[in-house]
């Protein structure tokens, strides 16, 4: 949610607010990049970038390590705050919220609690109601209702992944990243995933999601899209091929 | 109202995680009692002197307990970057924060309660008379110890030492809570036991301005 | 500019120097403690402008949380150095004071111990600094420390002042009863050590804004 840092506003907005989660909008946004820039110690992961997806494009990221793509997806989701520049939703009016779903390289989920404990924490959070309803479809959604009451810890990568898609989904998100979601999937899991964001895209939900190079995330992508050090070095909106934008340089 | 209900949430599984596998809670308990038993070694264990240096050495045990205790409390966010999730998922920041000061207030009020037996019989004062004005004083001086160390911790998982720097950025701040806190104790457990309201005023205070204070810039501290 | 800075320069140098006049020779002996009293026209208004110069940092910092300029963060440190130095001069000069005047090195008194605490606490703050190197990340953080630390400044202040007037113990470091040319050449000496804050937390921002340009311009270069 856009926060500013005026803090006099603070009182309202704990004691004022209507029920956010009707505030959150299910439906799909675009985003709008507008001269972001973000500097980390001596670096500048992203410079000066301007980008504009459609609501509703299924865009695949692509660079080498370090081009910026996990701070782009960081600085969508809001949790990177860039240092200079704005970031915009078109298609929803002023002052509304995307729903976000984020999916990372790392979990994002508690390993000491089982996995509906997870959902039903995240669902609460997100002021679902009926959490442990919602828990329940989403694990079921996800091929891991057999193992509802284990512990995360003893999830294999592939299930942990499954679980993440499963948190990420949870607010029913008009925006979907993923960053790398791919990476250390075995060939079945890796096969769900592709089946499950598919299904996602066809539903018209956005969708940026990173990517090493072609594969079968890759390939259900409508535009694809290059960083080099910051910057937006390809897009296939700009008339590139998908495979000159995968082709440049390593995977 | 969802603050609440966010901050209910997340208590929730604080504690039960925290009692899980209670590790935490018994490696805090030892400690107190090593620092106590320690303490008791630098003085002559009289009675007149027990009742003076007790209570003080009592807070400074907690004290320092607290700032290694309170230190996992936003480190483990970043096993699985969990704290990113938590951003994502709740309406208001703070409620993260107040989740995680009540956890920490409850612990570190189970730990003085589980201790003060202990410290009656070793230090020979009478505690169960004044029993309800003493866990005031532990309410109201582990809560201005919970928010602070709270605050810290996320502070301290930013920056490099931070087993070391934690403890050098809270102790002092503590002041205040490890005098009144102490002088308050030393009051209840004296011959002529008295609760001393101007001394809890100053933990009132002291509560009051740092929970404000975070409640207002807290979300600053979560920023990337 | 460095006409200007000069100019200044030159004027907080003969203010301090008529100060220093004025100090040994306008004012008249006291009569207890003879020489060795007029180190408190440097002990009392040091401790005054350091508590000055804190306030700065804290405006400094609370400003910068609202508007993230880095001007407003290099205000705060350089404000919080000088703050430090100018304790440094208090917990110095008080021994000094205080072992020909009584024969103690230190006594615990409220003011002396406040500001020892206070001491503290900015060192912490300082240390803080140099735990984190993200210069964005260090700005935020330490202004909410800053912030942090000078709210308790009231409340360590107020329960010391509150402990010691509990336990009373032999009065020192008086400044009661001020005779009336004592009293001018006291607030000339606030006066003159006040500029001289000014002048050196200019100088230290300064410093630190030259940094900022010599690590924005490494970096544009290493982008290029």
């Amino acid at each position: 949610m856009p926060r500013n840092a005026r803090a006099p506003s603070k009182f309202c907005e704990t004691w004022c607010e209507a029920d956010a989660v009707s505030a959150r909008i299910g439906r799909p946004a675009g985003l709008k990049f507008t001269k972001i820039e973000k500097r980390f110690a001596s670096l500048y992961a992203l410079r000066r970038l301007d980008l504009e997806i459609a609501p509703g494009e299924c865009v695949a990221l692509t660079g080498r390590n370090g081009s910026g793509k996990t701070t782009l997806l960081r600085v969508a989701s809001q949790l990177t705050r860039p240092t200079r520049g704005e970031l915009a939703f078109p298609g929803l009016k002023e002052g509304e919220a995307p729903a976000i779903g984020y999916v990372s390289h790392a979990i994002m989920l508690y390993e000491e609690l089982t996995a509906e404990e997870n959902l039903q924490l995240f669902a609460r959070l997100l002021g679902i109601a009926e959490p442990r309803r919602r828990a329940t479809q989403s694990l079921e959604a996800t091929n891991l209702s057999a193992r509802a009451t284990s512990l995360v810890r003893t999830f294999s990568r592939g299930m942990k992944q499954r679980l993440a898609i499963a948190r990420a989904l949870l607010s029913d998100p008009g925006v979907l990243l993923l960053d790398e979601a791919g990476t250390g999937l075995d060939t079945e899991s890796m096969a769900w995933l592709a089946n499950r964001i598919r299904a996602l895209r066809d539903e018209g939900r956005t969708i940026v999601m990173s990517v090493h190079g072609e594969s079968a995330l890759s390939q259900l992508a409508t535009r694809a899209a290059r960083l080099d050090a910051g910057t937006l070095v390809a897009d296939t909106r700009a008339g590139a091929t998908f495979q000159s934008v995968f082709a440049a340089g390593e995977a | 109202m969802r603050l609440f209900a966010n901050t209910a949430a997340l208590l929730g599984k604080e504690l039960q995680t925290e009692f899980r596998s209670r590790e935490l809670l018994t490696t805090t308990i030892v400690f107190v009692l090593i620092v106590i038993v320690l303490f008791s070694f630098t003085f002559d264990p009289s009675v007149s002197e027990s009742r003076r240096f007790g209570p003080g050495l009592l807070w400074l045990a907690f004290l320092f307990s607290a700032s290694l205790m309170i230190q996992p409390s936003f480190l483990k966010e970043r096993t699985n970057d969990t704290l990113s999730a938590l951003r994502l998922s709740v309406g208001d920041p703070f409620a993260i924060f107040l989740a995680k000061l009540l956890a920490n207030a409850c612990m570190l009020l189970l730990t003085q309660l589980l201790l003060l037996p202990i410290f009656a019989v070793l230090y020979n004062v009478r505690v169960f008379p004044v029993f309800p004005q003493l866990m005031l004083v532990f309410l109201l001086g582990s809560t201005g110890v919970a928010v602070t160390g709270t605050a810290l911790s996320a502070i301290s998982a930013q920056a490099r030492m931070r087993e070391l720097l934690l403890p050098l950025l809270l102790l002092p701040l503590l002041v205040p809570i490890l005098i009144a806190s102490t002088e308050a104790t030393a009051a209840l457990l004296d011959e002529k036991p008295a609760l001393r309201w101007d001394w809890l005023g100053i933990l009132v205070a002291f509560d009051v301005v740092f929970l404000t204070a975070l409640w207002l810039f807290g979300e600053y501290l979560l920023e990337e | 500019m460095i006409a200007k800075t000069g100019v200044y320069t030159f004027l907080v140098c003969v203010l301090m120097s008529v100060t220093a006049y004025a100090s040994f020779y306008v004012a008249p002996t006291e009569s207890t403690m003879g020489l060795v009293q007029r180190i408190f026209y440097l002990h009392a208004p040091s401790g005054m402008v350091s508590l000055m110069a804190f306030l700065v940092s804290c405006i400094g910092s609370v400003a910068y949380i609202f508007t993230r300029k880095a001007k407003w963060d290099w205000l705060a440190v350089s404000s919080a150095e000088v703050g430090v130095a100018f304790c440094t001069v208090v917990l110095l000069t008080g021994p000094i004071w205080a072992h020909p005047a009584w024969g103690v090195w230190w006594a615990w008194d409220a003011r002396l111990t406040s500001t020892l605490v206070l001491w503290l606490l900015y060192v912490a703050y300082l240390i803080l600094r140099t735990m984190m190197e993200d210069a964005d990340r260090r700005a935020l953080v330490s202004a909410f420390f800053g912030v942090f630390t000078f709210l308790d400044v009231p409340l360590v202040y107020g329960s010391i002042w509150w402990w010691r007037t509990q336990h009373p113990q032999p009065v020192v470091f008086t400044s009661a009863g001020l005779d009336p040319t004592m009293r001018k050449v006291f607030y000339l000496s606030w006066l003159s050590l006040t500029c001289l804050m000014a002048l050196l937390v200019r100088q230290r921002y300064e410093l630190e804004s030259s940094r900022e340009e010599l690590r924005t311009l490494e970096q544009e270069l290493e982008a290029n």
